[in-house]
């Protein structure tokens, strides 16, 4: 095995390598440019060039001799997996239509999951408010106006429960997006299912848990990022053994996308992320091909379509590649990544909603044709707030339209061998083996977070996508080119302050109800465990959990103990 | 005498520059919008002061009050600028600080926008807003 950063240099060599080879001089092509292209472009005065989002120059057609002979010529669910992580993909199985939902209350969220799997959706999706992602009570200062706001509200286990209530958790898989406070709201989960007789090891489900992307992009954190990680390590200990059909992380470029990256830098730095995970789990001493196959992917899906499934292919081939030539994993589940797609929030627009229909569908349209595993489609209307009923049914149709209408999901990577595809397949891996390089040379994912590096790298990139829509040069339909004066008016959700009075009032009677004593000795064993580096803080995280302490209590312990993380500065 | 010139000259462009802090105040880190606005506003020839990510309503008009600045601009996307905003505005008030122009930006639905006039909180900017739009307007209302 070699060093890390030769690693990478000799995956730089060996594409540029195989690129060199594989070049040739196609004649019939040169003469096409020639004869044919060269004096159409002179008569309509045509020269402009075009680039993908990622700055790959597109050329005006693509042919054989641009396809790498020697690149693998894998089938699906064949190694590096380009093709597919399953031989048979959605001739199999379709992808799972997960729509992330959730605002107001638990009870709000629970009538509104029950509406979702009445309609045919096959997997829930919990969204919470801010408060809950960063771990404050719904009664404290910080918290007030955004209790239920942004998602469902959750402050302790009492709300959890409502949350679950009358939803078969051995029967449904859920995801749940929380980051910071992941290990505790795992733990929550898991003591709602072991009050309804249901053995831990039958949960289904995911917690975003990847608190890298958010020092990166989403910037949700409780705690310095070593210490947010330990406990992620504690997680993967506790899962493996305890809940292992639980994915306790999911290795998220989709915020790194909306927090204004490219495709290149999204796949680069999500992947980044997953080898430091990786490794984390590898120094804590668990057996690779057992965790590692719980490591799954969550990627955005935007609206340069092709670069697009490009980047979903790439992802899939350096994943594979990467795990058995540096990490050492033979064979087996772990190689073939799997991920999760949620189409783009940021391309959605205020001005014109219903046009975000069709965005959204053109970009599940890519996210299917990249091979998902899972899809969320966004409302049309959520560039305003957070969707209608209405508009998330149309959402979900969306998805049934192209499972069941268009034919795309009969033959597997239908644009797989297309010259222009695997051109940018290509291309966005070699991007990525440049940035992990860069990367490792900052000391790795942690030190480069630290350093600012990767916030400041997004940060100009949203920076000049701006300024090009300034110029026109990218257009945004009802935004910079065809606007209205007058908008369209649309109905939109919204949650009022009754869900801060509800959350206030049902923590006044918990912290009434419960007995306060076994609380404060259950902190104060978290408080034990936090403090010493190599305890697995999940069975007293449990324990805390099921006394009945509030997120915020468990949370302030590790405040208290860790102490909070200030971000370097970036502008 | 060439040098004082030029030290009066260099003091006469500074105190032209418009003083802008940036702010999201709350439990907020979409600041994708709020980093653009930072180089867009430096690039238009102001100076630029960033405060961070979570900072409290009061937090902000302190930092507005000690950096000496002209103006707040304020950008949330939760939902919380009916109770933000306006806190904000609130803080610099009680600290005598009212010449600050306070203006707003973020997620926020066409209703809210007269609540927040009426708060002395300008602009309002929506989503699809072009940079040249805001810093016209912080121009206007700040008038140097």
């Amino acid at each position: 095995m070699l060093e890390t950063e030769n690693y990478w240099k000799h995956k730089i060599n060996e594409l540029s390598k195989l690129k060199k080879s594989s070049e040739k001089d196609d004649e019939d092509v040169r003469k096409w440019e020639k004869e044919i292209l060269e004096p159409w472009n002179k008569k309509s005065n045509n020269n402009e060039e075009f680039s993908t989002t990622s700055d790959i120059d597109v050329k005006t057609s693509y042919s054989a001799s641009d396809v790498i002979k020697k690149r693998d010529k894998s089938m699906p669910g064949e190694f590096p997996f380009t093709r597919g992580p399953y031989p048979n993909m959605y001739r199999g199985k379709k992808w799972t239509m997960r729509m992330f939902s959730g605002f107001g209350t638990p009870e709000d969220t629970n009538n509104r999951l029950k509406y979702l799997i009445k309609n045919g959706q096959t997997g829930l999706s919990i969204a919470f408010d801010m408060p809950t992602l960063y771990g404050y009570d719904a009664d404290n200062d910080r918290s007030r106006g955004e209790v239920g706001k942004c998602g469902c509200n959750i402050s302790s286990l009492k709300d959890m429960e409502i949350l679950l209530k009358d939803i078969p958790l051995n029967q449904v898989s859920t995801s749940m997006t929380i980051n910071a406070p992941a290990s505790i709201l795992t733990a929550m989960y898991a003591s709602v299912a072991s009050k309804n007789n249901i053995p831990l090891n039958e949960l289904r489900g995911t917690v975003q848990t990847d608190i890298l992307k958010e020092y990166i992009a989403q910037k949700e954190w409780a705690y310095p990022p070593k210490d947010h990680m330990r406990i992620v390590r504690d997680m993967m200990e506790y899962c493996t053994k305890e809940m292992p059909k639980w994915n306790y992380v999911s290795i998220s470029g989709y915020h790194i996308r909306e927090a204004g990256s490219n495709a290149a830098q999204e796949l680069a730095f999500t992947l980044a992320n997953g080898f430091t995970y990786l490794e984390l789990g590898q120094k804590a001493g668990l057996k690779t091909e057992e965790f590692a196959p719980r490591l799954s992917f969550f990627f955005n899906c935007t609206m340069n379509f092709f670069e697009e499934i490009a980047k979903f292919r790439a992802a899939r081939r350096i994943w594979a590649t990467v795990l058995k030539e540096k990490y050492g994993v033979e064979k087996g589940p772990a190689l073939a990544l799997r991920f999760h797609t949620q189409t783009s929030g940021a391309s959605l627009t205020w001005q014109q909603p219903m046009n975000n229909i069709v965005r959204t569908a053109i970009e599940a349209l890519a996210g299917v044709l990249g091979g998902t595993q899972s899809l969320h489609t966004n409302s049309y209307d959520e560039a305003w707030a957070l969707p209608t009923e209405q508009a998330v049914k149309v959402a979900l149709r969306t998805q049934q339209i192209i499972a069941e209408e268009t034919g795309v999901v009969q033959a597997v990577d239908p644009l797989g061998g297309s010259y222009y595809l695997e051109h940018l397949t290509n291309e966005l891996e070699e991007k990525a083996y440049r940035y992990f390089e860069k990367i490792d040379s900052l000391g790795g994912v942690i030190s480069a977070i630290e350093k600012g590096y990767l916030q400041k790298e997004i940060a100009e990139t949203a920076y000049r996508s701006q300024l090009d829509i300034e110029k026109e040069k990218e257009v945004i339909v009802g935004v910079n080119k065809y606007t209205e004066e007058e908008e369209d008016k649309i109905e939109i959700l919204k949650v009022d302050d009754e869900a801060q009075r509800i959350q206030v009032n049902r923590l006044k009677q918990l912290k009434n109800d419960r007995d306060n004593n076994k609380v404060r000795e259950s902190l104060e064993n978290l408080r034990k465990t936090y403090e010493s580096n190599d305890k697995n803080c999940m069975n007293d995280t449990i324990k805390a959990v099921q006394a009945y302490a509030t997120l915020q209590e468990i949370v302030d312990v590790g405040r208290e103990v860790f102490g909070e993380w200030k971000e370097p500065q970036i502008f | 005498m060439e040098r004082t010139a030029n030290i009066l000259k260099w003091e006469f462009t500074m105190s032209q520059k418009i003083r802008i802090l940036v702010a999201k105040p709350g439990l907020d880190a979409h600041d994708r919008g709020v980093l653009v606005l930072c180089r867009a506003f430096r690039d238009a020839g102001m100076e630029v002061i960033y405060s961070g990510l979570l900072p409290t309503p009061e937090q902000v008009a302190s930092i507005a009050i000690d950096e000496d600045v002209d103006a707040i601009a304020l950008s949330l996307h939760n939902g919380a600028h009916l109770t933000a905003f306006p806190e904000v505005k609130k803080y610099l008030e009680e600290k005598g600080a009212n010449e600050i122009a306070i203006i707003g930006g973020g997620i926020i639905p066409e209703e809210d926008k007269e609540e927040l006039e009426k708060n002395g909180i300008t602009g309002n900017f929506g989503p699809g807003t072009s940079m040249d739009t805001i810093i016209e307007h912080i121009k206007k209302v700040v008038k140097k």
